[in-house]
């Protein structure tokens, strides 16, 4: 079992979101850590998608249910409500069809959590206004070249765009270096992780 | 993992159904007696819940792994049973069986039909895979295992791992389909259509009463001919053969001269040594004949089942594309039915899955061990 030291922030935040004995399927798991520890610590039952396959084999040794597959595809096949949780874990952002997944997300999980990295984060602003360049943050580490990302947000765009789809914020996390931010968070976080629900 | 693993390996049989009890198949004809082949590796435990059973694809047999007494050659899946190996024979019993309707070993066209004391020939009845699966059932019974741990098989060892899921899945905790299809498409009936047709083409085939004489060898080989086509890929053949011929001499015409052709024709002689004409027709048909969706969506025939799915596929089968895995993984993701899938990189065309043992073996081993802990919490 993990110690709770290297459990990474954006982790331990969805993980106080999951309630114990609960169902949860993480779209682009990657190693399955998250869902690992969703397993062991909440017992919940999990389903993993994941398109990279050298991840499913990491996945599969941890004893995990894992699907190859494109998670822009991979959601139409489940009922109504079949989980209690979806989780979209720093995948929202690399999606070709970010409100196709998001509403299917919603229609096939009671609640959803999304965590992506933000975009208007402060060193990103800084980056961006003084020295002109793309922002590369912990939470944003790529190169213009390499980067898995396709859309770039800030933590109020999506909670703009809930309001818009009229979707219900539940709860809202921010996170910078491993802390939890409560002042000004779309300044001072990195990361935002959001409990929502239609 | 080491060849042979598990040693030398006798084949054992098993004989069922009576006059009074008489095997009754799907299409209500009935059979007796009716015997299977089939080898065991490891040790059932006392509980019997240790057992796995594996199917064999259309040209399979029962020997699985191991050596036979004085032969060399190891059985067909020998690098993934064993000490070990997936199927790892220090934890799991393994089981694998001759298909009902094949000929080596198990009751086919070429057993003795007990009505006439010759062999059946065509009065042999259609089977289906359904039926090879019941036969199956019946071997297990005589063990007196409840619950098979899994059951798995690749190609229409596939197929038959889908007939368990539809008919017993009380009797089993989880299944592994590879490389497979709920049902086959035009493409596929149609190879199978075109072997079928090379041994009937066959003068020798004689509608099948053959035995006395000479067996429709020359049509049994053009069969195996296009089915080792399909089986492998564009890729695989061009490492594999090139455009290499055999040799530097002036070529005659017609003679095999290129690599592949003499290796198709090698394949195709030694396929007619060991297999029976009419054995390929029923058993093709049978696989044509499949659906494991027949009465009702295979989601519904999974819904509410508490076992766990295993779906592998491979990159460069055209045979079986991924797609087709992908179809019962749909169903299984619609019944709610826990589910690990992989579609494994391979150039190797639908023989990956007799040759991506490595990669298997990895999948298998983690998720037979999460089954048996499955049922440790439960």
């Amino acid at each position: 079992m993990k110690s709770d030291e290297i459990i990474k922030s954006d982790h331990k935040a969805v993980l106080d979101m999951v309630e114990s004995n609960s169902s949860v399927l993480d779209l682009g798991c990657g190693d399955g850590d998250l869902l690992e520890l969703l397993i062991m610590k909440k017992n919940v039952r999990g389903q993993g998608i994941e398109i990279d396959e050298q991840a499913i084999y990491r996945c599969v040794a941890k004893g995990l249910s894992v699907l190859h597959g494109d998670i822009d595809t991979g959601l139409s096949e489940y009922k109504d409500k079949a989980f209690d949780y979806v989780i979209l874990n720093q995948s929202l952002q690399q999606l070709k069809h970010v409100e196709t997944v998001l509403f299917d997300a919603l229609r096939v999980g009671k609640k959803v959590i999304v965590g992506f990295p933000n975009f208007a984060y402060c060193r990103a602003r800084l980056r961006l206004f003084f020295r002109g360049r793309v922002p590369i943050t912990a939470s944003l580490p790529y190169t213009w070249y390499e980067t898995p990302n396709l859309h770039f947000l800030s933590t109020l765009d999506f909670l703009d765009y809930c309001k818009e789809k009229k979707i219900k914020v539940e709860r809202k996390v921010y996170l910078a270096a491993d802390k939890r931010i409560q002042i000004l968070p779309n300044f001072f976080a990195n990361i935002g992780i959001f409990l929502i629900s239609k | 993992m080491t060849k042979a693993g598990v040693g030398t390996i006798e084949t054992n049989y098993f004989t069922f159904a009576s006059q009074q009890d008489e095997f009754i198949l799907e299409s209500k004809e009935k059979l007796c007696p009716v015997v299977i082949a089939y080898e065991t590796y490891g040790t059932l435990n006392k509980e019997k819940s240790n057992a796995v059973l594996i199917l064999h694809a259309l040209s399979g047999d029962a020997h699985a792994a191991g050596l036979h007494k004085g032969e060399d050659k190891p059985g067909w899946w020998d690098n993934m049973i064993g000490p070990g190996c997936a199927f790892d024979t220090e934890k799991y019993f393994v089981i694998c069986p001759n298909v009902l309707g094949g000929c080596r070993g198990s009751t086919g066209p070429a057993s003795l039909n007990p009505k006439t004391n010759k062999p059946y020939a065509l009065d042999f009845p259609v089977i289906t895979i359904g039926d090879m699966v019941a036969a199956q059932k019946a071997l297990i019974d005589s063990f007196g295992i409840d619950k098979l741990l899994t059951v798995v098989g690749g190609s229409m060892g596939g197929m038959q791992v889908l007939a368990w899921l539809v008919k017993y899945p009380e009797r089993i905790r989880s299944a592994i389909p590879i490389a497979t299809a709920l049902r086959h498409t035009p493409q596929q009936i149609a190879f199978d259509e075109v072997g079928r047709q090379a041994i009937m083409a066959d003068p020798d085939w004689n509608s099948g009463n053959y035995y006395e004489g000479k067996p429709p060898d020359r049509g049994l080989a053009v069969a195996r001919m296009i089915g080792h086509i399909t089986y492998m890929s564009d890729i695989s053949m061009t490492e594999k053969f090139g455009r290499q011929k055999k040799n530097n001499k002036q070529p005659f015409k017609f003679t095999a001269d290129f690599e592949v052709e003499g290796y198709l024709r090698y394949r195709g002689d030694n396929f007619v040594k060991r297999f029976d004409a009419n054995s390929y027709l029923y058993i093709t048909k049978a696989m044509d004949n499949f659906d494991a969706s027949q009465n009702k969506p295979f989601h519904e025939v999974l819904s509410g089942k508490s076992l766990k799915v295993l779906v592998i596929a491979f990159k460069s089968d055209w045979l079986y594309p991924a797609y087709q895995s992908k179809e019962i993984v749909k169903a299984c993701k619609y019944a709610g039915i826990e589910t690990s899938y992989c579609e494994v990189d391979s150039t190797y065309g639908h023989d990956a899955f007799l040759l991506e043992t490595k990669e298997e073996t990895h999948l298998i081993s983690h998720f037979l061990k999460s089954v048996s802990q499955k049922r440790g919490r439960a």
